[in-house]
């Protein structure tokens, strides 16, 4: 049925009646115009139903207009679960309904209703598993049930991004109390953030009736917004959602496909409360919504709620929804009031000059559902008798529009984030802000004012307090807020009929009744955070917006205590569900390029992650690669090669204490190590395991250059700076990692090429010997040249500032192409390392290996006081080793060469496993480390490695280097 | 339709079995108290009263039920360790969680889904590759795969090179699994009350009291109580009861957050985990996505949760599924997480001759529970460390004979 419901002018402030837009629901095209969302434009084409429920597939249609609750959750496209009452319709948006079989409104998967008493609650607990293996029979049928709306596994990731924002104060929640409190604020002069989810500011004056003309909430808004305009300071951000309010007061808001994250000084909640339905029997159905969803339908959006109407209440608002019916033309059957004696107000008498039907006394005991079942049809209507209970007879009343305006509780989220209390209040039943964390305001009915004046009153004074707490010049003394809140006589304290049939909801997300919750208190979960756990209840989509307050007077009730003593269960961020694109945004992940980065790819590198930078594995196409890195190698072992070694970690330690800070941090001795000399470093832990290593250059008496691991630099050098501190020692540490970048210039011919290049420094062996380390220019840039031998042939190592990186590169490839010279990557520098059994921390090294273990005895200075993890070290050497890191070889020549971790097997048991291991084409033997047992240790001892396949090989100790054991080659 | 729920359909009246005891006064004097009512401190109780016939048991909880860690973690189950002492006991807790929905009687809808620890760089595979073989050698269904058969069991996976961090393997196992923590926790405290063991929530220890190096009563918010031994079981807390049994541990506590979705259709039937991202993610039978990562970056005894930890997870989130960009988060939270300096826990014997501990449980405690509530008890009933436990005792850090499990554990859910 596609009827027209749109109301005349001047309904519908937030509607554009000039533009009109074309979607479709459900395949169906429908015209609804700009402004609308989905649900108003599809409640003015006379469409209420909206989705099918999670557990029965009940129809369920708009309850709070506000994207408060799960039962507007669409699918639209690839995108699933979209607020249906929140998201505004575009010209050709396709919205579907979700979880449902056929049809939305002829759904197949009902039938499950039907067995709903086979199904207690907890029922999954209690069943499917007996006899043994029927899980496995019922997992998949239940699992296949749940969910909500759909992932397409292809869609494409859009984009959305971020920005930060400051302010002295956050005003969030743009209604009277917010507006309020931003003006004030402002006239301290503080910069002020005001977000509101709404398309306009004005809150509950866009939309509730002050009094009997319904005049006054537009007018206060106007005037509100008309003052805000007015301040340059405040920064207004509508149809923005805070969704979380974190430590330090670190808001979060979404505001299209932006999150805004915004640091403020001092934050107004201004939040409002949120309507509570009341629980009776089939109270979700299509038709049956808030009285102020109603008022929203009927003010921003010009759409009339229904045809005829019965208004259900326990206060004066139901009273003045029902004056808004009467005003759009909705005929008011009756007024169903659960109190006994309502108090006489302008409302109460306005409703009784209509005469519009009023059932004191009286509620709603049941809904009846059309014949199709999908909407409502009429409600039965009975007089009460006690809490939760009332006469048998029942009045029917016809109608298709029930408007529930039976209390409030406190939208209370964002303070729940930032640690507030919340405690119950006997006298109003509602759940007030108790105590409220530094820098944190509440203001309006969120804290417990519902009267407008109250409520612009206390905007007035959390503003007044927000911007002295954030340290602006505030006039005069805190205002008090005289007025009298209203918060009393609105809230009915059990507006909760169960019905013996069932079907009466307490959580609509998660369709539960009152009996569910009756049971699982009666199975003896009656601790409110238990009876959530067992029950499911609030742990839908609306987080229990709903359902909280229903579930604590239930529990109360059945366990025969007070509310008080109960409590809420705690509200988590996000406030309203956040997209994980927004979470992510676009993703900046670094990364970090050399200064020759772009030669690499130009020569053919085949790059591979290192930490956070790209090296080259080796230069080739894959279909070569270990033709590539056999030559690569052979280069370096016969020729020279040139690789590019930037991404090293490089430190400068300078100062009069620069060797003392060494000595304490490394296990080596440097105090006495000659100006020009490098030497080894290796950091361990305080419980002495190996965690870093490098070398140590002394460039003068008091700077160091110390080289650390690409991936771990970044620790040494947190380590270094945490350690100074400590000790307070006399000493600058810098990280220059990327300030220099680096190569080695390795093989029998590297002098030749770096002697056509370096003038300024004697380069002959005897001037400038193995593990020396010199100052000089090399191809016209200042450089630092290392001797080193991680390769075990002639090299240098030559480090230059990062900008001209490229240009030394440049040079020496030019002036190497005389000697045929090679650029070679990080696989061939592993098979080259491991040729001369040099150990890589991290691979041949893992999370407890210490020193002694790993052949490295060698590397700790006997003769000094103190270092990090020496004690360690000590008592481990007094103790036997339980492994040995030992160099191998594969005697077996057909054998596979083993993976690295491959395992060594001895009796049976794991005693070790392979670390590193290749096939030398230097040596043209298998080699490797491995770790063994001790008692494997020895040289030209047999051990089993257990390969691919779980074959077994047998490796032999042979004591490193494999290659050039007399270290010949790199002293030449 | 199973035929047990029949009786719920077809009886007027729920029937009523409570499934723990209304709280009663708590005892001058127990033979054994547990400190801690969360899954561990249940099980060990379960246990003794089941299989060692100790029933004059008290569990004693500052909370609520199993409202600590066992409330908070994401329920994710398997036994892919990196050392032979951690496969063995993890793997030991594997087969009893899965017959416990029938020895509890109370189904923990325990799921194996099949759980992806994926590797991003040479390093992770090398881990990835170890844990397969001391796993394969220690009968453990493990293995190094690549993306083609990533690709085939796992097809959602963005197995692009076009990323920041592509996937380069992964370690395969094909019995993780997930269960209902909660129900894990309820069903031993069902089957423990039933047989006589009693629990205390809300009851919370602020002393214990000593003579010559034995406990001889607990000091509770409700009184003493005196008890022949105790044992402590309260991750989160574990350095700060020691601290009133008067020893210290070497564990730092740190925050650990995870989120959850809104439902969804299902569509990811494995457990996925990137150590290099830092991240891991399943969908639970509601159709929830569950998701978390590693420890904060530093301690804090706070269950506050930040946005920066929202942010890079489901930054790394999407790297690894690109399509769920419009999929909503629909809540987060934190618990403590107890480190210990190798990633494995501390049980066994203390400083006190009968006060026993079960700490140090880090991000790995739920899976745990079964085997770890069953030797605790088989440990308080005998006096005898059983062996299975041994390699993690208390002492083995000043002996530098450290369990080293970080390869295995740091994001290893």
């Amino acid at each position: 049925m596609i009827a027209d419901n749109r109301l005349p002018e001047p309904y519908g402030r937030l509607i554009d009646r000039r533009r009109p837009i074309d979607f479709t629901f459900e395949r169906r095209a429908y015209r609804g115009l700009a402004g609308d969302t989905i649900a108003s434009a599809l409640g003015a084409n006379g469409e209420w139903l909206l989705s099918r429920s999670f557990k029965y597939r009940r129809p369920r249609g708009v309850l709070t207009m506000a994207g408060q609750d799960g039962n507007t959750l669409v699918q639209i496209g690839s995108e699933p679960n979209v607020l249906a009452d929140l998201r505004p319709i575009a010209e050709g948006l396709a919205a579907e309904g979700q979880n449902y079989d056929g049809f939305l409104n002829q759904d197949r998967g009902r039938v499950v209703e039907r067995l709903a008493r086979f199904m207690p609650v907890g029922f999954y607990y209690k069943a499917f598993f007996k006899p043994k293996g029927a899980w496995k029979f019922w997992e998949p049928i239940i699992r296949n049930r749940a969910g909500l709306g759909k992932v397409d596994v292809h869609a494409h990731h859009g984009y959305f991004d971020k920005q930060y924002l400051f302010a002295d104060v956050a005003v969030i929640g743009g209604g009277p109390a917010g507006m309020s409190a931003a003006l004030q604020a402002a006239s301290s002069g503080a910069e002020i953030v005001l977000i509101d989810d709404m398309p306009e500011l004005g809150g509950s004056l866009g939309y509730a009736r002050f009094e009997s003309q319904g005049v006054r909430g537009a007018a206060v808004a106007s005037r509100l917004r008309r003052r805000l305009a007015g301040h340059k300071n405040v920064t207004v951000l509508s149809n923005c959602t805070c969704t979380g309010l974190y430590g330090d007061n670190w808001l979060a808001a979404v505001a299209g496909q932006r999150l805004y994250k915004i640091r403020a000084k001092s934050v107004v909640v201004a939040t409002g409360s949120l309507e509570q339905p009341a629980v009776f029997r089939h109270n979700d159905l299509p038709g049956i919504m808030m009285g102020s969803a109603a008022q929203r339908l009927i003010h921003l959006y010009g759409v009339k709620p229904g045809r005829k109407a019965v208004v259900l209440t326990a206060n004066a608002d139901g009273y003045g929804v029902a004056l808004d019916l009467d005003d759009a033309g909705v005929e008011v059957e009756a007024v169903v009031d659960m109190r006994e004696a309502p108090v006489a107000t302008i409302m109460t008498r306005s409703v009784a000059n209509r005469r519009i039907r009023v059932l004191a006394g009286h509620t709603i005991s049941e809904a009846i559902e059309n014949r199709h079942g999908e909407h409502l049809a009429a409600v039965l209507v009975n007089r009460i008798v006690g809490e939760g209970r009332y006469e048998r007879g029942a009045t029917i009343v016809g109608c298709d529009l029930v408007c529930m305006s039976v209390g409030y509780t406190p939208a209370g989220q964002l303070l729940h984030h930032a640690g507030a209390r919340f405690a119950y209040d006997e006298a109003t039943h509602m759940f007030q802000p108790a105590e409220l964390p530094a820098g944190v305001l509440a203001s309006g009915s969120v804290n417990g004012a519902y009267d407008l004046d109250a409520v612009l009153a206390e905007g007035i004074r959390a503003g007044w307090l927000a911007a002295r707490d954030a340290g602006m010049p505030v006039t005069g003394s805190e205002p008090v807020a005289s007025y009298d809140s209203g918060a009393r006589d609105l809230t009915h304290p059990w507006p909760i009929f169960p019905h013996k049939k069932g079907k009466d909801f307490i959580d609509f997300d998660e369709d539960l009744q009152v009996k569910d919750l009756v049971n699982a208190i009666a199975d003896g979960y009656d601790d409110i955070e238990l009876l959530k756990r067992y029950s499911t209840v609030g742990m839908g989509p609306s987080q229990g917006r709903h359902s909280g307050v229903a579930a604590v007077r239930v529990l109360a009730k059945e366990t025969g205590r007070p509310v008080s003593a109960l409590g809420v269960t705690t509200q988590r961020p996000p406030y309203r569900p956040v997209k994980f694109g927004h979470l992510g945004g676009r993703g900046f992940e670094p990364v970090r390029y050399t200064a020759m980065h772009h030669r690499h790819i130009e020569l053919g590198g085949r790059m591979m992650l290192a930490g956070l930078w790209l090296r080259p594995a080796y230069y080739g196409v894959p279909a070569d690669r270990d033709k590539a890195i056999l030559e690569e190698v052979l280069a370096v072992r016969r020729n020279v090669g040139l690789i590019d070694v930037s991404t090293l970690g490089g430190l400068d330690v300078r100062g009069p204490d620069a060797a003392e800070l060494l000595n304490r941090l490394y296990t080596f001795a440097y105090a006495k190590q000659p100006v020009g000399r490098s030497r080894y470093v290796l950091m361990t832990d305080q419980s002495g395991v190996i965690t870093d290593d490098g070398v140590a250059c002394r460039f003068h008496d008091q700077h160091f250059y110390v080289t650390a691991t690409t991936g771990g630099v970044d620790a040494v050098y947190r380590h270094m700076l945490f350690w100074n501190a400590q000790w307070r020692l006399d000493v600058d540490v810098a990280n220059v990692t990327a300030a220099y970048a680096g190569v080695n210039l390795a093989g029998p011919k590297s002098r030749a090429v770096l002697s056509r290049l370096c003038s300024d420094v004697d380069l002959s062996a005897e001037a400038f010997p193995y593990m020396g380390v010199r100052q000089g220019t090399v191809a016209g840039i200042p450089a630092r040249l290392l001797r080193v031998g991680f390769v075990g042939e002639l090299g240098y190592e030559i480090h230059v500032p990062a900008s001209q990186g490229e240009a030394l590169w440049d040079a020496i490839m030019a002036v190497g192409a005389l000697e045929d010279i090679r650029p070679f990557g990080v696989e061939a520098q592993r098979v080259l390392r491991l040729e001369k059994g040099h150990i890589i921390i991290g691979q041949d090294t893992d999370g407890l290996t210490h020193p002694l273990e790993a052949g490295m005895g060698w590397a700790i200075a006997k003769n000094k006081p103190f270092f990090i993890g020496g004690r360690s070290i000590e008592i481990q050497g007094s103790k036997a080793l339980t492994r040995k890191l030992v160099g191998f070889i594969v005697d077996d020549k057909s054998a596979p060469v083993p993976d690295e971790c491959h395992l060594v097997i001895h009796r049976g048991e794991i005693v070790g496993r392979v670390t590193s291991a290749v096939r030398s084409p230097t040596l043209d033997a298998t080699v490797g480390l491995a770790y063994v047992a001790p008692a494997q240790a020895t040289p030209d001892t047999q051990f089993e490695i257990k390969v691919a396949g779980g074959r077994m090989i047998r490796g032999r100790v042979i004591s490193p280097p494999f290659y050039d054991p007399d270290n010949k080659r790199q002293a030449m | 339709m199973p035929f047990g729920l029949l009786k719920y359909g077809l009886s007027r009246k729920h029937p009523v079995e409570r499934h723990f005891p209304l709280p009663t006064e708590l005892k001058p004097a127990y033979d054994v108290v547990i400190i801690g009512a969360g899954g561990h401190g249940l099980a060990a109780a379960y246990y003794l009263a089941a299989y060692h016939d100790i029933t004059n048991v008290c569990v004693i909880d500052k909370g609520y039920l199993a409202g600590g860690n066992t409330a908070r973690n994401t329920a994710i189950i398997r036994s892919n360790y990196l050392t032979p002492d951690g496969v063995r006991f993890y793997e030991e807790s594997l087969a009893l969680y899965r017959t416990l929905s029938e020895e509890l009687d109370f189904n923990i809808l325990y799921s194996e889904r099949g759980h992806f620890t994926l590797a991003h760089t040479d390093a992770a595979l090398r881990t990835s590759r170890w844990r397969a073989e001391v796993n394969k050698h220690m009968g453990v269904d493990s293995e190094l795969i690549y993306p083609d058969d990533i690709h085939r069991l796992c097809p959602s996976l963005n197995l692009s090179h076009d990323v920041r961090y592509p996937i380069l393997g992964a370690l395969y196992h094909p019995p993780g699994a997930i269960a209902r923590h909660d129900a894990v926790a309820w069903g031993y405290a069902r089957a423990a009350t039933r047989r006589g063991v009693e629990i205390h929530t809300n009851t919370e220890v602020i002393g214990i009291h000593e003579e010559n190096g034995r406990v001889t009563a607990v000091e509770t918010t409700k009184g003493v109580v005196r008890c022949g031994l105790a044992m402590q079981a309260v991750a989160g807390s574990s350095g700060r009861v020691a601290k009133l049994a008067g020893f210290r541990l070497p564990i730092k506590t740190i925050p650990l957050q995870a989120c959850v979705s809104l439902p969804l259709k299902p569509f990811l039937d494995q457990i996925v985990v990137s150590g290099s991202l830092h991240i891991y993610i399943s969908q639970t039978p509601r159709g929830e996505l569950v998701m978390g990562g590693s420890t904060d970056p530093y301690g804090l005894y706070s269950s506050r949760s930040t946005l920066d930890f929202k942010e890079g997870l489901l930054g790394h989130m999407l790297e690894l599924f690109p399509f769920l960009g419009d999929v909503h988060v629909a809540r987060q939270w934190a618990g403590m997480a107890d480190m210990t300096p190798d990633f494995s826990p501390i049980m066994g014997l203390t400083p006190l001759d009968n006060y026993y501990i079960d700490s140090g449980w880090g991000t790995w405690g739920f899976k745990a529970t079964p085997v770890c509530g069953r030797r605790m008890a088989e440990l308080i009933a005998t006096g005898r460390v059983p062996d299975i436990l041994y390699p993690f005792r208390l002492e083995r850090f000043a002996e530098f004979a450290q369990v080293g499990e970080k390869g295995a554990a740091s994001v290893g859910h």
